[in-house]
Order: C-alpha cells, then structure tokens, then sequence
C-alpha cells in the first residue's frame, strides 16, 4: 500500500503535536489531567479557527493579512453589539462576510496582489473595531462564554472543539463538491475554468466562508476572556500563517489540509507552555517559535526531497 | 468512401481563416469530422495542427469560415462541450493537488449530489479499465503521486469517460507522448473499438505508425491549408513524410559544407543518456531542429545555465540568450527600447558599477542604425513596438554583448518575412565574423540556413545533418519516428 | 495634455499633492499658529519612515512575494544592542552606529539564507527570523531602558536651519538610494529582476546575489532607522518598531510603486510619508479619533492600489 502525499503531509505536523506533548508530559506529569489539558489547549480553539479561515484563503494561492485585526473585530462586536442587541450583532456579522466575499471579487476581477488588499483591509478593521471599543471592555455573550467553558465528561471542551472544528472543515474543504472545487481553483484554474465553472464566484464563496470561520474565532475568543479590546487577536495573522504552513499546507498549488491546520494551530499554543515548562526564559519564547516554524520547514523540505527521488527513480 | 460520407457530421470546419498579426495560422483549412470515423492530423511545425483544434474545441472563434456542431452553427467552449467534443491537451490540465476522482467531478458537471465520490471513482474505473486493462492506478491517490504516464491516462479516460451521454468526439493531441509501446497500443486498440462503435477521434501524433495503423482517414496539413485528405489505406511512412514537406526550393545561399574539426567552443553530452552528443565550433550556425517541445528549448537553457552564475556578476560575458517567448522570458516590459537593449551589456558600459548615459544612448544610436528599430525615439517604451521590432531589439541585446555564443531559442516566431530577412543577413555577417550560433527554430527554412543541424526528438538528439543533406525531407523523417505499427 | 501625461508618469505627484492640501487644511484649521510645529514634526517622524520604506521599496521592486516583515524586529534589535554598547559615551557613537549595520547585515544574509535554502517565501521566511530577532532583543534589553549618548540624543532632537537632522540624514539616504536606482547597474538589474526574472536571469544578470544584497540593504536601513529612533525617542522600547511594520509597506504602496515589482519610487515614499501623518494630525485637530484615522489609511491603500491597478501586475 503505497501512501499518499497527502498523508504524508499530514505525519510531520501530527507528530510534532505528539512530540511536543509527551515532553510536556514528561516535565509536568500533572498537565495530563482533565485540567491540565484544558489550560494547555484553552487559547488553542480561536486559534485553530482564525487557521482555517488562512487556509481556506490559502487554498485559492492568496493570503490574507487582515486575519488579526478581522478577528479583534469580530471579538469586539461579540462583546459588545452581540451582548446587548444580538439581531444587530449578527447583521453586522453578515455585513463582514459580504464584505469578505467583495474583497474576493475585487482581487479576482482587478487581479490585485491579495497582499496589499488584506493589508489596507487590516487598517480598515482595526479602525472599526476601535471605533466599536475604543478601550478595553465589554461582556462576553453568556452562551459563547458557556460553550468555551463547557466541562464535558472525559475530554476537555477544548480538544472537543478542536476534533469538531477539524471534522466539520475537513468536510467541507476535503470531501463536498464546493472544497473539491475551491481547491481545484488553486491547483490549476485553468481548468476548472475550461469545465465550466466560475472562479470568480468560487473565490467570492471562499472568501466568505473564511470571513465566516473568522468571526467564529473573534467569538470563540470572547467567550475565553470574557472581554475584548480592539487589538486583543493582532497575533493572529501571524500565528494563522504559521498555522497554516506548520500543518502541511503550501502557500501555491491549493495544496491544504484543515485536519493538518487545526494540529498546526494546536502545535502552536502547546509549543508556548513547553517552552515555559522548558525553563526557557520567556525572552526566548518567540525566538523558540521561529526556530521550530524554520525547523519544521527544513523536516519538510528534506522529506520532500527524498519523496521525489523516491519518484524518479 | 460514399459508406463515410453518408455518416452524420459531428463537426465541420469549412474555409477557416484565422491571423495572428501577420502571420496566417489557418489559411482557408477544411476539416469534417464524421461520427464512426479516427482521422489522423499530421503537419510539421507551424502548419496549423493545434490552432484548427482549438477552432474545432471552442477555444478561437475563426475570422472566416463556418464551424457547425451537428449541423448547427454554434461558438464557444461551452457549445463544443455540449455537443460531445472533449479535447486532451498537450499539457497536463488536471489539477495536480486532487484526487482522481475529484478530477473527474470538475470534468463532469453533472457528478452532482449524494455520494458522487463513489460514482465518479466507478467511472474513472471502469473507463481506465477498459482503455488500459490491467492497469495499476490507484483512483483515490492525488495527481502528484502519479507518474506522468499515469497522469495521461487519467486524463484520457476522464475525457473518453460519459456520465449519461458518451462523448461524440475525442481530441488527442500526442496522447502517447509519455506512454510506453504496450500502453499506447491499448489506447489505439480501443481508439478503434471507440470509433466502430460510432464515436470519432481526431489524433494528433508525432508517430506516423499509430497514425497509419489507428486512422481510417489521414489530413496532412501545411502553411495553414490542409494538403491532403485520404483514406489512411491511400499512405505509407515514405508518402506521408513526402506530403508534408514541401516543394524543394532553390538554395539562393552559401553556408560552409566542411565539418570543422578541433576543440569545440561548446559542448554537452548526449542528452537522457541516448543519442548524440553536442558540438559546437567557431563561427559555426547551428540549428536545432524537431517538432516543438521535444527538448529543444530544455537543451538551450542548460547550455546556458551552466555557464552563467547565478551569485556572481560574471566579468566577461562568453555566452548570451534570445528569447522566442518574447513577453515571457525577453522584453521588460516597464522599460524603455534603450534600456532593453542595454540590459545585457551594462558592465561595458558602466565605470564604477555607475552607468554612463552617453555611453548608453551611442550604443542604443548605433544598434538602431545598425539592425533598423523602426521608432522615432529609443527612450519610447519598448511595448509601443511591434512584434518584429521588439524581436530585433532582444537580438541586439545579445548582439551588443561581447559574448562570442549567442543562443536562439525560435527566436521569429510570429515575426514578419522582411524583418526576417533582415536578421538573417546579420546573422550571416556576424558567424563570418567568428560568432557562434545555436539556433533553435521551428522553422524549416531557417533550419536551411544552418551550417549544421542537429534533430530532437523525445528530448534526444536523434540525427546530425551537414551541409548538402539538410533538407526538409530529412529533417521530417528524423523528427517522426516510425514508431511500431501498434 | 502635457501636465497630465507628467501626472500620469510621475504618481508621486499624487502623493504630494495630497500632502499639501492635507497641510493647508490643517494649518487653516489651527488659524496658521502651528505651521512652524507641524512641519517640523511631520519632517521628523515621515524620516523614519522614508528610511524603513526605501529599504522596503527595494524589497518590494524585486517583484510579486517578496516582502519583509523582519522590519521591526530588527529596528528594535539594532537601537537596543546599540545604545547598551554605547552606554551613554559620546566616545562610542560611532562604534554604536557600526554595530546597527553590522545586525542588519548579519539579518539580511539570515534572511536570504532561509529564503533560498528552505525554499519557503520570503513572507514565511522573514516571519520565522523576525520571531528570533525579537527574542534576542528581549534577551538583551532585560526592560532596562539606557539612555542614548547625550551628543547623539543632542543630534537625533535638534535641527539645521530649522529642518529636523534625521530628516536631513533620511534625505542623504534617500539621495543615495535614488542614486543607486536610476544611476547604478545594481538598480537596473532589480528593476529587470521584479519585472521578469526568469528574462533576467536569461539576460545574464547574477538574480540570487542581487536578490541578497537587497535583502541585506533593506535589513540595514531598517537598523539604522531602529538606531536613530532610539536616540531620538530616548531609550530603545521593545515595540518601537511595531507600528512600522505595516507603515513601511503602506508608503511603498501608496507612493506609486508598482506593488507587482520592477519599478520603485523614491519621491513618492516622501510624498507618502509626511502625508500619513499629516492626516493623522488633521484627523486628530479635527478631533477625530484613532479609529478614523485607521479606517481612512485602510481606504486610501485600497483606493490607490485599485487605481494603478493590477491589469500590468501579471503575478
């Protein structure tokens, strides 16, 4: 049985994950409880979701750098508009997916670098959300902080969340017929547009299903901290990125992977509370997080190498 | 004969013309293609094979003529795909990063619904079952993971593959180019099975044995006419070549008959471990010869890359490039014809790394003079020139350098005859002067021109002819390998 | 006709239109008394960012995915390792300043080095050494906040003739890197490299050493703008560059550059520069608040990229 590259994809990332747990594990045997892995993994689930949101952007070849400051956004209208009048909260979100979905269709029809759009629309969010709370505040809305703070039997809500965010995207992007398109969009265009199909409404529907994830995540966030700030997910972009790259997927070709973004996101927040269990003085966290995002690259770099030989010969 | 002709038209392109700037792709091409029938398309380069297919599949409207489906008059790719024509083009165009059977979904349209996984995996299955029987691919692995044979089968069986209605007719454009001898006979095994059972195929091959052995009705093309139209009975290998070439001309030329002997300027080993090696001497114009895309180019580039640092700026440049591809690998398009042309050169013309604009402008002075840039101003943007003069500009980039290699990737494609001519005497004048020249073309009558030629075929040089024994006749006959009757 | 053919070959007159009419509505609005101050901070802070966006530019020009976003953290590795060795004597000014560079350089061959052998987009690459630049900054900083040498903190605050002296060092700078790019082979090979480089590499032009010699330039003028911002703003902060991140992109973008690659603008980085924050100031006299402001820059960046236009940018 030959394994296939997508799988392949999928061992560094996972293992990694693994890695890095079981030396957590190993320096602090009491985080593997119920609690431990609920402190470990909390932050983890709007990350993984501001990720999928990047990949689905990612898997038309574009890239988005608005992700942080569209994330503050939506965290600052959960806790304040969805709080007190949550018919207008929810408009204002439908407003942000359109949105989304324009700036899709801009880029495509114009053929702008999806860099510089996102990077105008970056300031363009910042300012909204600044506008919306223009100092820290606000209220989580009572069912958002009751789901991030659900105490299901056995498994923390946050690997709960994790395992259904990434079956829920896996379906979508890897098994229905929009995700077979929408990746087929990066892979070759060309020919999806030879087939009949439209890709500039194909982009517009991945835009607006990453804006959507995107606002899931500002939620998800609120319900963590009970309150927001206008600059409370500027991280995000970044992190999003990263997440993106360190769970297999490729910034051309819609090569992807949602169950590999969600392990790349979880990687991410484990990699933080290793270091400090590390006595790794937090002068060095960050630094340690580009070393293992490079670390991770050159792993993948080289297995690719010996997968092509594999193939040449 | 009248049995065919009774048969229903799938398609018919009748008088079709179609211009590229000044150059004419079809000029008046006749092609009908009947339900039940494989017709065979032969043509050396540039005679008008892939713009009549693109006619035929929706791609280019023609300027003049009429194109009917059926019968009907109708335009587009979407009206060729509803009336049953699928094409399988030269270049891979699946999405690498999907499935199989994903594949198969963006292919076909009406995949809709529940569980079109499972009924896209059974078609692709049966279909590749039935063309390439016994064969190993795995329909859940992604494109990436296939070799390039494999890939072509893919693509091959998608595009024979029929959710509710069969497709009516098939274009394969050299499907058996990475396909070994046992595959690409199942394929026209069931080329034949496909067409008796009233389906049609147009195939395109660079292998005159399949062609002879698969069609029932041979179209030999050239300069954008189609020349000849046969039952496939009608030709052999010899008569095939013949009707592809052309009337012999006159040789109103000279060019050095004496092999030189001594250390080359340039050399290369054979290429892929087959064929023969390369040599290039002195003051030699050397031509690279084939049907296009069997290596050429690729040759080109590694004789080029392999000289040329990519860290380093090099002190004195031995070897210098003309790109065919003019807007993809040649001209700065943001730039003005001054700077174009000095690209190249700006080590001579710069003290202290900093360019000297006098020095800069008398070069540009004298390469308009010298090869005639027809502008009013040098400093104009290079796009403001036509395609024969941009051309002429990126020959004078590499002329302007002190390389004594110039390379030349099909540099005239698409350029005016008088342009031609004039870059022709250049060339002349310039190997006289002990330049040497590599020159790739696609054309047999500047192939004519070379003192030496090497064929490609399948990315191998495959024959070496000299002088007097550069003819078309020869070319042709290395470029198509007879191939066995499959 | 002629003036508006100058408008559309030159975009950076855009940009300084723009800057005047933002001036003399803010200084109409303030009945002219802050001409004087408003000038003079505008000149010193669009300084800074003229010297982090010209290296960006250069960046930039190389063409579609290049970009560097190790920009602030290497402002802020460069002012803090400088002013802890200077330590507060004037005698070190110089070994201060040979230091900054140095770390720009050592930043830009990591960078390239991580762009060419992990074969990973600069984007990723300059991300990932950003992370570790950061670090070492945290590491050495330690939240002691060291004063610069009295002289340069002297130098950094005061002006000649009544023009700010980091804007009269980024007007050197700026004369330089014009220079550079419309006189030296440099400048027209990374034109050539952002506009084909596949054409310039076949037109004999060495792309990876040019290619790394502007990753170095640009690590450089950002490490000498971390050093200057520092001893202007009395003492290196660990988020001192953080608002360029995004800033040196901006004046690149907005002015007149072509996003796509293959043709920089050094005028319009000028004209982008001191107009940034002149609106921020007539935002802020016309008491409008951050928000605003932000929503507006965000606008303009988009309105001027859908101006130029992407129809050339051919990815």
């Amino acid at each position: 049985m030959k394994i296939s590259s997508g799988t392949i994809r999928l061992i560094i990332p996972a293992a990694s994950l693994a890695l890095l747990l079981a030396a957590v594990f190993y320096m602090q045997p009491r985080a593997m409880s119920y609690t431990g892995l609920n402190l470990l993994f909390n932050l983890a689930v709007p990350i993984a979701l501001a990720t999928i949101a990047q990949m689905l952007i990612m898997s038309v070849n574009d890239l988005d750098l608005s992700m942080g400051t569209f994330v503050s956004f939506c965290a600052c209208v959960a806790a304040t508009v969805l709080q007190t009048s949550p018919v207008l909260g929810v408009l204002i979100f439908i407003g942000a997916i359109l949105a989304y979905a324009a700036i899709g269709v801009v880029i495509h029809m114009r053929e702008l670098p999806s860099i510089v759009v996102t990077l105008g629309m970056s300031f363009v969010w910042g300012g909204l959300a600044v506008l919306i709370l223009p100092s820290p505040g606000g209220t989580a809305p009572t069912w958002a902080r009751w789901v991030m703070t659900a105490k299901p039997p056995l498994v923390p809500m946050a690997i709960v969340a994790s395992i259904v965010i990434a079956a829920v995207t896996h379906y979508i992007v890897m098994r229905s017929s929009f995700g077979v398109l929408m990746r087929g969009v990066g892979g070759n265009n060309r020919s999806v547009e030879r087939a009949g199909w439209s890709v500039l409404g194909l982009r517009a529907a991945t835009y607006a299903l990453a804006g959507f994830f995107a606002i899931l995540s500002g939620i998800a966030l609120v319900g963590l901290t009970t309150s927001a700030d206008a600059n409370i997910a500027l991280r995000y972009t970044l992190l999003s990125i990263a997440g993106v790259i360190l769970g297999g997927g490729e910034f051309v070709g819609g090569k992807v992977s949602p169950i590999g973004a969600v392990i790349g996101a979880l990687t991410l927040t484990l990699a933080g509370s290793f270091l400090s269990f590390m006595r790794i003085s937090p002068d060095w966290q960050i630094g340690a997080q580009g070393a293992i995002l490079i670390v991770v690259l050159a792993l993948r770099l080289a297995l690719n190498r010996l997968e092509k030989r594999e193939k040449s010969q | 004969m009248t049995q065919i002709l009774k048969r229903e038209e799938v398609v018919a392109a009748r008088g079709v013309r179609i211009t590229f700037g000044a150059v004419k792709a079809l000029d008046g091409a006749d092609l009908v293609i009947h339900a039940g029938e494989c017709v065979g398309l032969v043509g050396h380069n540039g005679a008008g094979k892939s713009t009549i297919v693109n006619v035929i599949n929706g791609g280019l409207t023609p300027h003049e003529g009429s194109l009917t489906y059926g019968g009907r008059d109708e335009r587009g790719i979407s009206a060729a795909r509803a009336n049953g024509v699928r094409c399988v083009f030269q270049e891979l165009s699946l999405c690498p990063n999907l499935t199989v059977n994903e594949n198969a979904r963006i292919m076909h349209a009406d995949l809709k619904g529940w569980n079109w996984r499972s009924r896209a995996l059974s078609l692709v299955k049966t279909q590749l079952q039935e063309i390439f029987p016994g064969h190993a691919i795995d329909c859940d692995s992604t494109i990436d993971d296939l070799s390039i044979a494999e890939r072509q089968m893919v693509e091959i069986a998608i595009s024979f593959a029929g959710t509710d209605k069969k497709p009516k007719l098939v274009i394969l454009d050299e499907p058996t180019s990475s396909l070994d001898a046992g595959l690409a006979a199942q394929l026209m095994a069931y080329i034949r099975k496909f067409v008796t059972e009233g389906g049609s195929v147009l195939l395109i091959s660079h292998i005159l044995g399949e062609i002879l052995s698969t069609s029932s009705r041979i179209v030999v093309m050239k300069d954008g006419r189609v020349v000849a139209d046969r039952a496939a009975g009608d030709f052999n290998t010899h008569s095939l070549v013949e009707a592809m070439g052309n009337v012999v001309r006159e040789q109103e030329f000279s060019r050095k008959t004496t092999r030189k002997t001594g250390t080359p300027a340039l050399s290369m080993p054979p290429r892929r471990g087959h064929g023969l090696a390369f040599e290039a001497h002195r003051g030699e114009l050397i031509g690279l010869a084939g049907l296009g895309g069997h290596g050429q180019t690729e040759a080109l580039l590694d004789l080029y890359l392999g000289r040329n640092s990519n860290w380093w700026p090099t002190a004195a440049k031995e070897i210098a490039f003309v790109a065919g591809d003019r807007s993809l690998n040649g001209t700065f398009p943001l730039w003005s014809i001054l700077k174009n042309l000095s690209i190249a050169s700006l080590g001579q013309l710069s003290s202290r790394k900093m360019i000297d604009d006098g020095r800069e402008q008398a070069l540009g002075e004298s390469w308009k003079k010298r090869i005639e840039i027809r502008t009013p101003d040098m400093g104009n943007r290079i796009l403001s020139l036509s395609g024969g003069n941009q051309q002429k500009v990126l020959f004078a980039r590499a002329l302007a350098t002190t390389a004594s290699i110039v390379l030349m990737d099909d540099p005239m494609r698409g350029v005016d005859i008088g342009t031609k001519q004039e870059v022709y005497e250049i060339l002349r004048s310039e190997a006289a002067s002990g330049r040497t020249f590599i020159w790739y073309s696609t054309e047999m009558d500047e192939i004519r021109l070379c003192d030496r030629v090497y064929v490609f075929r399948e990315g191998a040089i495959v024959a070496e002819l000299v002088g007097e024994d550069i003819t078309e006749k020869n070319v042709l006959a290395a470029s198509f390998s007879e191939g066995a009757a499959a | 006709m002629n003036l508006r053919r100058q408008f559309v070959e030159k975009p950076w007159i855009w940009s300084f239109a723009a800057t005047i009419i933002v001036w003399i509505t803010t200084v109409l609005f303030t009945g002219g008394a802050s001409s004087f101050g408003l000038s003079q901070a505008a000149l010193t802070f669009a300084a800074f960012s003229v010297i982090v966006g010209i290296g960006q530019m250069f960046v930039i020009t190389l063409g579609p995915g290049n970009i560097d976003l190790s920009v602030p953290a290497t402002m802020t590795l460069s002012g803090t390792l400088a002013l802890k060795l200077m330590d507060v004597q004037d005698g070190m000014i110089l070994v201060g300043l040979l230091a900054s560079i140095a770390i720009g350089l050592i930043i830009g061959i990591g960078n390239y080095i991580l762009i060419k052998l992990l074969r990973i987009p600069p984007i990723i690459a300059t991300l990932s050494m950003s992370f570790i630049v950061q670090s070492v900054a945290i590491w050495s900083n330690r939240g002691l906040r060291i004063k610069p040498p009295e002289t340069l903190a002297e130098f950094a605050t005061s002006g000649l003739f009544g023009i700010p002296n980091v804007a009269l060092v980024a007007l050197v700078l700026s004369g330089l890197a014009w220079l550079m790019l419309e006189k030296s082979i440099y400048g027209r090979w990374i034109s050539a490299i952002g506009q084909s480089t596949f054409a310039a590499r076949m037109a004999g032009i060495p792309v990876d050493g040019t290619r790394l010699v502007t990753y170095m330039l640009c690590a450089v003028l950002a490490s000498v703008c971390g050093y200057l911002l520092a001893s202007f703003s009395g003492g290196a902060a660990l988020n001192m560059g953080s608002e360029y991140l995004l800033m040196s992109i901006a004046v690149v973008v907005i002015g007149g550059t072509a996003v796509a690659g293959g043709n920089s603008n050094i005028p319009g980085i000028w004209g982008a520069s001191l107009f940034m924050f002149l609106v921020v100031s007539m935002l802020n006299t016309y008491g409008f608040g951050a928000g605003f402001r932000l929503i507006l820059t965000g606008l303009i960046i988009i309105a001027v990229i859908l101006l130029a236009g992407g129809r050339q940018s051919l990815r």
